[in-house]
């Protein structure tokens, strides 16, 4: 059982929570996540931990409303419990310096990011940050993205803010400019990260990306995460989350993500329908 | 009554639900004898004065000891002596193997069918539970000893039980959110319901034993973490890393491990979606590959999620199948279609990336290979399609890797398993024990158990002179 402690939107559908998990706080690194339940019913789902705090006994986690089981987890209040909070999951995001890191975040991508981009430039890496968004309003974190970056980049598909345009193409500019980066880290949506190491490839910049797939148990006993890297399967609750961006096959991911389509829009509906 | 009368008496048979009617619900298959079934079917057992069906049994359940108070109605008298030895017996009464361990050497098998020892045992357990007052025996005064166990399938929780009742101060660490391991998230509620694995757990929780679920020994604390608040570890992590065929297609949609399959039904309830959120593919045509008890199950659970056609893809024939006689048989009555020596080499996918086909290579037997059995040999030139949209891979589980990748100084086998001293679960790492199928790699639950037993014993003399 895990008490929400605090509970704040940050924009229309994302939302940040602070939850009581002395255990997993304690415990936790850069690039891990938990598993949740909310109820009886309900389905189990990996988050990223956003931030923790040690001393509080507390972890953070940022979620994005996108189907029943979060937009059931944004309707909770702050004193609610969650059922069941199991972690911390997956491996740590290897930290070191590096030299220089470029860290690229979109969308919801952005919260598991920010406890990467803090770690890598806390390692003593210049760290380049470039953060985009549908919108102004979508746009989460900027402050604290900024807090831990020597360059900050922001831009917006639709131009309401930062650069007009995709983390793509601020990423390129930056290559372009000639400088050498070292390692580029990538989480957001599946397309983004795919297009990012399409950027990177040929020139040869190692490319670090958090996969998302649909799990269950995340402790490796179902297999049902399973990705292909390099033409291997990999249990990316186990082996990962994060892999080579260069050697992930993103259009399998894609494919295995939409696998319960139907089921999730009916989910939604029943949610829907009960809400009212 | 006289020998040769007992012998006269047949075989009691179980009521069952009629296989046309269970294809379409998940509720248990078999009902169990009423008390005069029962009677009846203790009166076969001789009371042999040296019983050779204890010798089968892992645990020692003095079999006729408990059989002849069922003879005499002394039920009370019954369940009680079978947890002398055994804490789980309503679900070892329903799922052991028994036809390979206790009454495969039943003196009354020599010439007839043997005492139903299985079927008794469950009769005990259940008489038990539904009168709904469990003896609760007495646990001895507290050695001040904590012993944490981490895991709880059926290894962990007889360690567990059995540490108790020396009056250690245990702790059971579940990775998942509900007790019981394989009992509740790979065998289907059809075969043992899960109210039954609560009720042996909840017992476990009467007589004190602590448990913290969603706590993953490796992550949340490691093994050396628990040595610094424990004085012993038992690991019992079971066998839970699916097996893959390695073949083309295998990452389309609706090609399932056995784990994620089962698991989704039977832990998150997706057959009852979407009153429960987690979701699964409802297939009208299912393969499932493997010829176990883990097989035996997914294609018996496709059928209650609603498939036309449920097929078992087994790469040998049906006597060297590993699956319970009574699975084989139950899954055949249900219309389960058995398509044996045939061997899958590559699944097809539709333009969707969800799996449509699966071409199969059929077998023929060969000489015997390293296992003894007669190795499958594809025949040349045999290739068929057959039309899928759902697949499920049963071909076996190795290892949980998570506790010994965290643990230094813990030895394993080349095959991924801890090594442990077969009697006392002793392992390479001082005050650490382990068994089950993380020692044996994938076996049984009657195993598991007796792992578990021999542990608890040597955990206490270890504990004790510390
Ligand atoms: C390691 C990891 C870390 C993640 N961290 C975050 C995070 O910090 N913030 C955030 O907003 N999201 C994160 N996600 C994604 C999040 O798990 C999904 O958004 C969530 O499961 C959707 O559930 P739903 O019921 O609301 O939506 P649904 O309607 O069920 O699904 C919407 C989409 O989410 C994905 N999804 C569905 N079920 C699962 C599942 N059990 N596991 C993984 N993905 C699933 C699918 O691609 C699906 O199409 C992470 C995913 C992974 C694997
Ligand atoms: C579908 C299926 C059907 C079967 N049918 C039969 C049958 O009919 N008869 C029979 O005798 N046997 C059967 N078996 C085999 C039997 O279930 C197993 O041999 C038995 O459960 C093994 O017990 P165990 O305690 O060693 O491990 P498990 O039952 O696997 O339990 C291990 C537990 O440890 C937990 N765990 C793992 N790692 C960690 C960690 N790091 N931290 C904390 N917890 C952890 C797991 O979540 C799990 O709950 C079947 C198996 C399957 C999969
Ligand atoms: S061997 Fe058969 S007849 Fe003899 S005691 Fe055991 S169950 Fe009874
Ligand atoms: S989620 Fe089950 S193995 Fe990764």
């Amino acid at each position: 059982m895990a008490k929400i402690l605090k509970k704040e939107r940050l924009s229309e559908n994302t939302v940040k929570m602070v939850l009581e998990a002395p255990l997993i706080a304690e415990k936790r690194k850069a690039g891990q996540f938990v598993v949740l339940r909310i109820n009886e019913q309900g389905e189990r789902i990996p988050l990223t931990i956003a931030n923790a705090d040690k001393d509080a006994g507390t972890i953070t986690i940022i979620f994005m409303e996108v189907g029943k089981t979060t937009s059931l987890l944004g309707t909770l209040k702050e004193g609610d419990n969650i059922m069941d909070l199991a972690g911390p999951l997956g491996n740590p995001t290897h930290i070191e310096k590096l030299g220089t890191v470029v860290c690229v975040g979109g969308g919801v991508g952005i919260a598991p990011m920010y406890p990467i981009t803090e770690a890598m430039k806390k390692a003593g890496n210049r760290v380049i940050t470039i953060i985009g968004a549908k919108n102004k309003d979508s746009l989460i974190m900027e402050e604290e993205m900024k807090s831990v970056s020597d360059e900050f980049l922001i831009c917006t598909d639709d131009g309401s803010y930062g650069t007009k345009g995709f983390v793509t193409q601020v990423l390129e500019d930056v290559i372009k400019r000639g400088e050498k980066i070292d390692v580029v880290v990538a989480i957001g949506p599946v397309v983004m990260m795919k297009a990012v190491s399409k950027v990177t490839r040929p020139h040869n910049i190692k490319t670090i990306v958090s996969l998302n797939s649909i799990m269950v148990d995340a402790t490796g006993m179902c297999g049902g995460c399973r990705v292909s890297i390099g033409g291997v399967s990999k249990f990316a609750c186990v082996e990962g989350p994060e892999f080579d961006g260069h050697e992930v096959d993103f259009d399998e991911l894609m494919t295995r993500q939409s696998a319960y389509g139907k089921q999730e829009h009916e989910s939604m509906q029943c949610f829907l329908r009960d809400k009212k | 009554m006289e020998v040769k009368d007992r012998m006269k008496i047949p075989r009691q048979k179980m009521p069952e639900q009629d296989p046309k009617a269970r294809g379409k619900n998940f509720d248990e298959v078999p009902y169990g004898y009423d008390e005069n079934t029962a009677v009846t079917e203790a009166q076969r057992c001789l009371k042999c004065k040296k019983p050779p069906c204890v010798e089968g049994c892992p645990v020692e359940i003095d079999i006729p000891g408990f059989i002849v108070c069922i003879e005499n109605k002394d039920f009370d008298g019954a369940i009680r002596k079978i947890k002398e030895t055994n804490g789980l017996p309503a679900v070892c009464g329903r799922v052991c193997p028994q036809e390979d361990q206790c009454e495969v050497r039943c003196v009354v098998g020599k010439k007839g069918d043997p005492v139903a020892i299985g079927r008794l045992e469950r009769f005990a357990a259940d008489y038990e539970r539904n009168k709904g007052n469990v003896f609760i025996p007495e646990i001895p005064k507290s050695t001040g000893k904590r012993i944490a166990v981490v895991g709880s399938g059926p290894a962990g929780l007889t360690a567990a039980g059995d540490l108790r009742l020396m009056g250690h101060d245990v702790t059971v660490m579940e990775a998942l959110h509900k007790e019981g391991g394989v009992l509740v998230y790979g065998i289907p509620e059809f075969r043992l319901p899960k109210a039954i694995v609560k009720a042996e757990v909840d017992y476990l929780g009467k007589l004190g034993v602590k448990f913290i679920s969603n706590y993953i020994v490796g992550k949340t604390r490691t093994v050396d973490e628990l040595l610094e608040e424990y004085d012993a570890v038992f690991l019992g992590t079971g066998a839970g890393l699916p097996l893959f065929l390695n073949i083309p297609g295998e990452n389309l949609i609706g090609v399932y491990s056995a784990n994620e399959y089962l698991t989704r039904s039977n832990l998150m309830k997706a057959y009852l979606f979407p009153e429960y959120d987690t979701p699964i593919v409802r297939g009208k045509n299912v393969a499932v590959f493997g010829g176990g008890n883990v097989a035996m199950d997914s294609a018996r659970t496709a059928l209650r999620l609603g498939a036309d056609n449920s097929y078992i893809i087994y790469r040998r024939s049906r006597v060297e199948m590993p699956a319970r006689n009574e699975e084989i048989h139950h899954a055949e009555e249900e219309g389960i279609n058995f398509q044996l020596l045939t061997n899958p080499i590559r699944f097809i996918g539709d333009d969707k990336g969800r799996v449509k086909g699966v071409e199969c290579l059929r077998m023929e037997l060969g000489e015997p290979d390293d296992s003894g059995r007669k190795r499958p040999v594809p025949i040349k030139g045999s290739e068929f399609v057959i039309e899928i949209d759902t697949a499920v891979v049963a071909i076996g589980n190795s290892p949980n890797p998570l506790v010994p990748a965290t643990t230094p100084g813990l030895d394993t086998s080349k095959r991924g398993t801890i090594i442990a001293d077969e009697e006392t679960g002793l392992t390479s790492r001082e005050g650490v024990f382990a068994g089950g199928d993380i020692v044996t790699g994938a076996a049984t639950v009657i195993l598991a158990m007796g792992a578990g037993k021999k542990a608890a014993r040597a955990i206490n003399e270890y504990v004790m002179k510390k």
